[in-house]
């Protein structure tokens, strides 16, 4: 029904793929606060951080076309900031008329508009090359190693390994609904509220199941040695080579910031 | 479990594949902040109240549950997750979704649906892209820590007013389910504004009056999901409400539920004041930002006021149906206790 080709990761051996979690991790994040704290219209930082997410796509043999068609996931909620587009006080950059109506769009409000937007996609791609390039479980290692505490790492590991059960549930349950209940092209079969409590029903199903299975889930890891203790494989820590990467990375961003300011 | 390294990642690889286009195939309500719309400030900010909110959170677990918890919450967000892709058409293309706060607060109890949302989040944040990485924390605010407390308070309060029958729960699962949905709605539109993205004159009512539409359809599918739980295993629900009972968290999440519906239409129609508070905590990096500029003249004229009327009457709303189920559970009490007599 809904099946998609693409995979959040993708297998590879590349120097991206090859870098420690940890490393990505924070480098990622450092990446995301300094696309933030760099200022509205300072367009040649902007450049120079495309070129960094677009580089290291290139070299995670990603292909440009997946992570440019996956950032555009978040352009929607522009919509939040177009009205700085009319709002923002200063001269006219360009007017519009509809209708009755003429609508003048000034400079600053373009200006801001375009860097919130152009800043979101930023972010949105590196985020997508993080997930890409690092399996999960080694996510979840980078996670405990940024002091994550470890009931909530071991929470999210168990819920990673049943998303897709619990989705094939969920997906099951729409199949049986529509095979059994009408459906008028974009309306769906019975009065509205039917619909809505038929749908309530399912949810309630998928949540009792849910706890049903977290049920036998606890048996299974009783009954192979559980103690309320989560073990796994101990991790070397990172080498020298990846502290050197991390440290020339964030000196990287942190010179694109001061370059931000000086032309901001 | 404990060969997480063995044999994590062809596991957790499938999963991701099974999950990839569902997701993303399925909209949640259109609440997660991307980065880039909030400003730094504001966004560190949020991280910090987000981080002690669920470190609470996690140390309440930690106490009041037993070595279950894991696979009981690893699962129960999964199913939330997986929840939030059920849906039913409305009209034209617009249709019903769950976002599951209140229903997992009324399942795992507050402590643990704030564990479970934060999960939930977290993971459309960090696997799928929906929400950034840096406005997590205020996603984990409005949505986790929030959400499931202003769902917690209202739940209580309701559940006490209009009884303890499943019509009792039905009610107080649909109240809740609105009022958390238009609360975090209403708090993610004040940080927009907080941020100078959207002026709060415009973003507030907007947020406020589409929430307030998509909260009835939350509404409805909590409590109709309630009431399944309650005909079939009721002692799930007795479970969560004996874990449960924080007078606190009650009180905190009236008072916020109370204190952003008031000071949501307060400041759409005197942006004057937010402009003053932005600039009270622009020292916050925000400094480093351009300065504030919140807008102070309407653009739209008339939209303002007829739109926070919309705010006003969701405010007015939430006392009629609490005093209808108040009326209608004491109805309903005295014709018990007449039976029982």
């Amino acid at each position: 029904m809904h099946s998609s080709p693409f995979d959040l990761y993708h297998t590879g051996i590349s120097p991206v793929h090859g870098l420690d979690a940890r490393v990505k991790l924070v480098l990622a994040l450092a990446f995301v606060l300094c696309v933030s704290l760099t200022p509205v219209g300072a367009w040649p930082v902007y450049l120079l951080l495309l070129a960094v997410t677009l580089s290291a796509a290139e070299l995670a043999e990603l292909g440009l076309g997946l992570v440019l068609r996956r950032s555009l996931l978040a352009l929607p909620f522009a919509l939040a900031a177009l009205p700085l587009l009319v709002t923002l006080p200063g001269p006219t950059f360009a007017s519009l008329r509809i209708g009755r109506f003429l609508i003048s769009i000034s400079g600053p409000g373009m200006e801001r508009f375009v860097s919130i937007v152009f800043r979101s996609w930023l972010s949105v791609q590196m985020a997508i090359l993080l997930t890409a390039t690092t399996p999960l479980p080694d996510l979840l290692v980078a996670f405990g190693a940024l002091r994550l505490p470890r009931l909530l790492v071991a929470i999210l590991a168990l819920m990673w390994r049943y998303l897709a059960v619990l989705i094939d549930e969920a997906l099951r349950m729409m199949r049986a609904r529509d095979a059994r209940s009408g459906c008028v092209e974009g309306r769906g079969g019975g009065s509205l509220r039917w619909r809505a409590s038929v749908t309530g029903a399912m949810a309630g199903s998928l949540f009792l199941r849910g706890f049903e299975r977290s049920e036998r889930i606890h048996s299974a890891m009783l009954s192979r040695g559980y103690d309320g203790t989560i073990r796994s494989l101990s991790r070397q820590p990172p080498d020298s080579r990846s502290w050197r990467l991390m440290v020339l990375g964030l000196a990287v961003l942190a010179g694109l910031l001061l370059l931000g300011y000086r032309l901001g | 479990m404990f060969a997480l390294d063995r044999m994590g990642n062809e596991a957790m690889g499938w999963a991701t594949r099974q999950v990839g286009g569902a997701a993303v195939a399925s909209g949640p309500p259109a609440m997660h902040i991307p980065d880039g719309f909030l400003s730094t400030g504001v966004s560190l900010v949020l991280w910090a109240v987000a981080v002690l909110a669920i470190g609470v959170a996690l140390a309440q677990v930690n106490r009041e549950l037993d070595e279950r918890k894991v696979p009981l919450m690893g699962v129960m967000a999964a199913a939330i997750f997986a929840g939030q892709m059920l849906n039913f058409s409305v009209t034209g293309g617009t249709s019903g979704h769950l976002l599951g706060s209140a229903i997992a607060t009324a399942l795992l109890g507050p402590w643990g649906a704030i564990v479970v949302m934060t999960c939930v989040v977290g993971t459309q944040a960090i696997l799928f892209q929906d929400g950034g990485l840096l406005a997590l924390g205020a996603n984990l605010v409005n949505m986790a820590v929030i959400g499931v407390a202003v769902a917690y308070a209202v739940f209580v309060v309701s559940r006490r007013l209009a009884g303890r029958g499943r019509f009792g729960l039905m009610l107080s699962g649909l109240v809740a389910g609105w009022t958390s949905i238009l609360v975090s709605a209403l708090a993610c539109a004040l940080q927009l504004a907080l941020s100078g993205t959207s002026p709060a004159n415009l973003a507030i009512p907007a947020m406020g009056g589409i929430h307030a539409l998509i909260g009835i359809g939350e509404g409805i599918i909590t409590a109709a999901a309630l009431g399944l739980v309650y005909t079939a295993r009721r002692d799930v629900l007795e479970r969560a409400e004996d874990t449960a009972s924080v007078r606190g968290l009650v009180v905190g999440g009236l008072a916020l539920a109370v204190l952003l519906a008031v000071l949501s239409p307060l400041a759409s129609t005197h942006p004057d004041g937010l402009e003053w508070v932005a600039e009270e905590q622009g020292f916050l990096g925000a400094a480093l930002d351009a300065p504030f500029r919140l807008i102070t003249d309407y653009v739209f004229p008339g939209i303002a006021d007829e739109k926070t009327a919309t705010v006003v009457a969701g405010i007015v709303g939430i006392a009629v149906v609490m005093l209808a189920g108040w009326l209608a559970g004491g109805a309903r009490r005295r014709r018990e206790s007449g039976r029982s007599a």
